[in-house]
């Protein structure tokens, strides 16, 4: 076993990572581990835009990006952070600039700007041009241009590594954190990573659903280590479902196709979204478009052999204009269904994408044991944190603006926390849970395959767990995922080697799938409403008067080592924004 | 209705803890036409040999993590489908060459990463901060716009023969990184870096055998791109 000493450690390299390391490795001796390579990361993925009101090509102010923010997320976003997110979204986006992006341009030569769901001009009147984009592969650029920075400041990574613990150090009966746990996938070996300060930036848990635009690697690895130190989890019911999956398969196909005048219409060729979203239409926010795509489907006015999916329609628009703003994702229709946009309707269907819950941090990324207990040492940022910017729905663009401004806050608070502590000693046994994880794993002998167990959860959740839930749909998605976690027990994995065991991480990875498939359903069970990407159709109204507030998760340890999950809440910031009827 | 069928992948295995040598393997699996070699590599593992290892990310060729040579050609196994392949033979997956084997489909990334690295792929601005971005024409921004798609998956890289007998060559996507900031009307190191591939490791060991132009998932013209570096020097004029 190999330790290392770092003044901080960061923990996954995509967007939020590498903000932060670039912040960080300026102000004190920094690590990023990894379990891929840097440029690996599912930021990459993200293709539209990343919105700032920089009025490049319109009137615009960051004051109507942050009434759209709280809006979009159904008055559930920390009102306080949203703004501190908006007003700093110009910045993050001059920053990417100079870093190099290579930003789309207006004839002026500045950066273009193009409509996206949600973002409209003062408070709701118009969709307004706010995203900044590159092509459809903005988040291709963010990842690059980030990487290419942390190379130009000498930013230390440690890849595949993958870290499974956090060391956390009892001092005056407060946990402070002192450090991670990493098992080195080349070698088998555990390492130990001493540190004032550790940021988790490890991304998403979308493989919990069959149908996503995820990562096959987006398993929830952070979320799920804090969980299992008993830190809590916030808002884990809401989970958005992006409307325009690839029909079948779930590869996602960029909003900002219907920015640029894309629609979508049902078996008819209707364009049903007139009837949902009278004023912005098609550019309504996600979880309002996703849910008129399963009604039409559940109504009969689904297109193809099974009904079960919605077009997208591109054909109207010049094909220079596809082929030069929209290159990327013509190509995912022509591979993988063989479907020209240029000149054919593209199958859609909602697909698994984001969360919105995550680690509670503070508008600092400071980690939360409680409603307002900092951990001393821990921050969060990007997709595995809830600060909460996106409430209960995210629009679109503002997961990329997040990773920027977060990442940012996150690399220079953790940097000047550690220049202001010192090393705390690491706790007794600091290697034991991983040890025990890993060798219980890779000496196993049960019947239960991986694959299977995997399969099974993502289908439970698809059926019971997706755009629309009932109190018997996630009564049944919570039977099959406890089912799943006995028969877990009783795993065995092929590969007992110690060089690049991908059997044993990918076992690693269901559990923590696992954990959080419990704690999103459960979460799910208890709010009784529907508010942004959580639809109870029992409940089918928003109910202000008894969930105008956060749900939080707590994981506790019986004395027979059966762990529960506990429910509380915390209330919503809300500044100047009183919530209102969400319509578009 | 369309039908699975049957279909035949014969793949080179080396596991370093057991084998001294690589060796091929044969499996069978159900697949559509529409899979992805990746999904049949994904059911091997998952019903028949979890020992069986290889990187894979995104699923949809933006990661760049699952570059293999395929039939004999180097392709990401998400991006490369069952129907495009002929199926009456077993199809042939082994690991990406010239960089060391490690395990079955995996290779060492770190002398590739290196090779990047080294030619400076950032960029290098002149001037101050403008307090707002700097201006860039719609053709200034086109000029580089092809060889800003890499992805890094090294498909280009392993299937250049002069990569393959020559350790030390930089290879065809270290070049495309550095024609994406030479050609950048923003960056000012362009002489630094045209400098770095004037060694005797750089681009005068391209022999121009569109390999990598072949190989490359993302469509960018590499050769093209090596050849307009290659001008650059001999004219030392961007």
């Amino acid at each position: 076993m190999q330790t290392h000493r770092y003044d901080v450690v960061i923990v996954g390299a995509g967007g939020a990572g590498m903000r932060a390391a670039i912040e960080s490795t300026k102000r004190a001796r920094t690590a990023v581990l990894t379990k891929l390579y840097p440029t690996r990361s599912h930021t990459g993925a993200a293709q539209g835009g990343m919105c700032a009101a920089l009025a490049n090509v319109e009137e615009d102010n960051w004051e109507w990006h942050t009434f759209d923010t709280i809006k979009g997320g159904d008055y559930l976003v920390d009102q306080d952070a949203a703004e501190v997110m908006c007003r700093e979204a110009i910045d993050a986006v001059l920053d990417l600039e100079r870093m190099g992006l290579p930003f789309n341009r207006t004839e002026e030569g500045r950066i273009d700007q193009r409509r996206f769901g949600g973002h409209t001009r003062n408070h709701g009147e118009a969709a307004v041009r706010r995203a900044c984009y590159a092509a459809d592969r903005t988040g291709h650029m963010i990842l690059q241009t980030l990487y290419q920075n942390c190379v130009k400041e000498g930013v230390e990574f440690y890849n595949e590594f993958y870290v499974l613990d956090l060391l956390m150090t009892e001092v005056d009966g407060e946990r402070r954190t002192s450090g991670v746990v990493a098992y080195e996938l080349a070698t088998g070996e555990i390492h130990l990573f001493q540190a004032k300060s550790v940021i988790f930036a490890s991304g998403g848990y979308g493989k919990v659903w069959k149908t996503t635009s995820n990562a096959h690697t987006l398993t929830g690895d952070g979320m799920g280590i804090v969980w299992r130190r008993n830190l809590p989890l916030e808002d884990m019911e809401f989970y958005q479902f992006h409307p325009t999956g690839l029909a079948g398969l779930g590869v996602l196909l960029t909003e900002g196709a219907r920015g640029e005048g894309g629609m979508l219409r049902n078996a008819t060729g209707e364009r049903f979204m007139e009837r949902v979203a009278p004023t912005i239409k098609d550019l309504a926010p996600r979880d309002m478009v996703a849910r008129a795509m399963v009604a039409e489907v559940r109504e009969g006015r689904g297109a193809g052999p099974n009904k079960d999916y919605v077009y997208l329609d591109l054909t109207h628009l010049p094909k220079e204009q596809i082929e030069s703003k929209l290159p990327d994702i013509t190509e995912f229709a022509r591979t993988y269904l063989g479907v020209d946009p240029v000149t054919e309707l593209v199958p859609v269907f909602p697909t698994a994408h984001y969360a919105m819950g995550g680690i509670p941090t503070d508008v600092n990324t400071r980690v939360l044991s409680d409603n307002d207990t900092v951990v001393p040492g821990l921050y969060a940022a990007g997709e595995c944190a809830c600060v909460s910017v996106h409430g209960a729905n995210r629009l679109g663009t503002n997961s990329l603006l997040d990773i920027n401004v977060f990442g940012r806050r996150a690399g220079i608070a953790a940097a000047d926390y550690a220049v202001e502590h010192d090393y705390l000693d690491l706790p007794v046994d600091p290697q034991g849970q991983t040890m025990a994880l890993v060798e219980g794993i890779r000496s196993a002998t049960g019947g239960e395959r991986v694959g299977a167990i995997r399969r099974d959860m993502q289908e439970t959740m698809d059926m019971n767990a997706q755009v629309y839930r009932t109190e018997a749909t996630l009564k049944q998605a919570l039977t099959d995922v406890s089912e799943l976690k006995r028969r877990f027990a009783h795993i065995s994995i092929q590969d007992k080697g110690a060089r690049f065991n991908t059997d044993l991480l990918e076992a690693i990875e269901l559990g923590f799938l696992l954990d959080l498939a419990e704690v999103t359903v459960i979460s799910a069970l208890e709010r009784k409403e529907s508010r942004g990407g959580h639809a109870r159709e029992d409940y089918p109204t928003r109910d202000d008067v008894n969930f105008m507030r956060h749900t939080m998760a707590y994981r506790t340890e019986g004395r027979d080592g059966e762990t529960t999950v506990r429910l509380d809440y915390k209330p919503v910031v809300t500044t100047r924004y009183q919530p209102m009827e969400r319509k578009y | 209705m369309i039908e699975a069928a049957e279909v035949t992948l014969n793949v080179r295995r080396f596991l370093p803890e057991v084998d001294d040598q690589p060796h091929w393997e044969e499996f069978k699996v159900s697949a559509f036409p529409t899979d992805r070699v990746l999904d049949a590599l994904t059911q091997i593992k998952e019903q028949q040999d979890g020992t069986l290892t290889f990187r894979r990310s995104c699923g949809h060729g933006i990661c760049g993590s699952d570059a293999m040579r395929i039939n004999g050609r180097n392709r990401l196994a998400c991006k490369t489908l069952i129907k495009d392949l002929d199926i009456s033979a077993a199809i042939t997956v082994e690991a990406i060459k010239g960089l060391p084997l490690e395990k079955d489909l995996v290779v060492d990334m770190e002398p590739f990463f290196d090779a990047y690295r080294e030619v400076m792929p950032f960029l290098v601005p002149e001037g101050h901060e403008p307090t707002r971005e700097r201006l860039q024409s719609a053709e200034d921004r086109a000029r580089f716009d092809d060889t800003t798609k890499c992805i890094l998956c090294a498909a280009s890289t392993s299937s250049c023969p002069v990569f393959w007998t020559d350790g030390q060559y930089f290879g065809p996507a270290a070049i495309v990184a550095a024609h994406r900031f030479i050609f950048d009307s923003r960056d000012a190191a362009a002489e630094e870096r045209l400098s770095i591939l004037n060694d005797r490791e750089g681009v005068w060991r391209c022999r121009t055998t569109f390999n990598c132009t072949e190989a490359c998932p993302r469509g960018i013209e590499v050769t093209k791109a090596i050849q307009e570096v290659k001008r650059a020097l001999i004219f030392r004029r961007v």
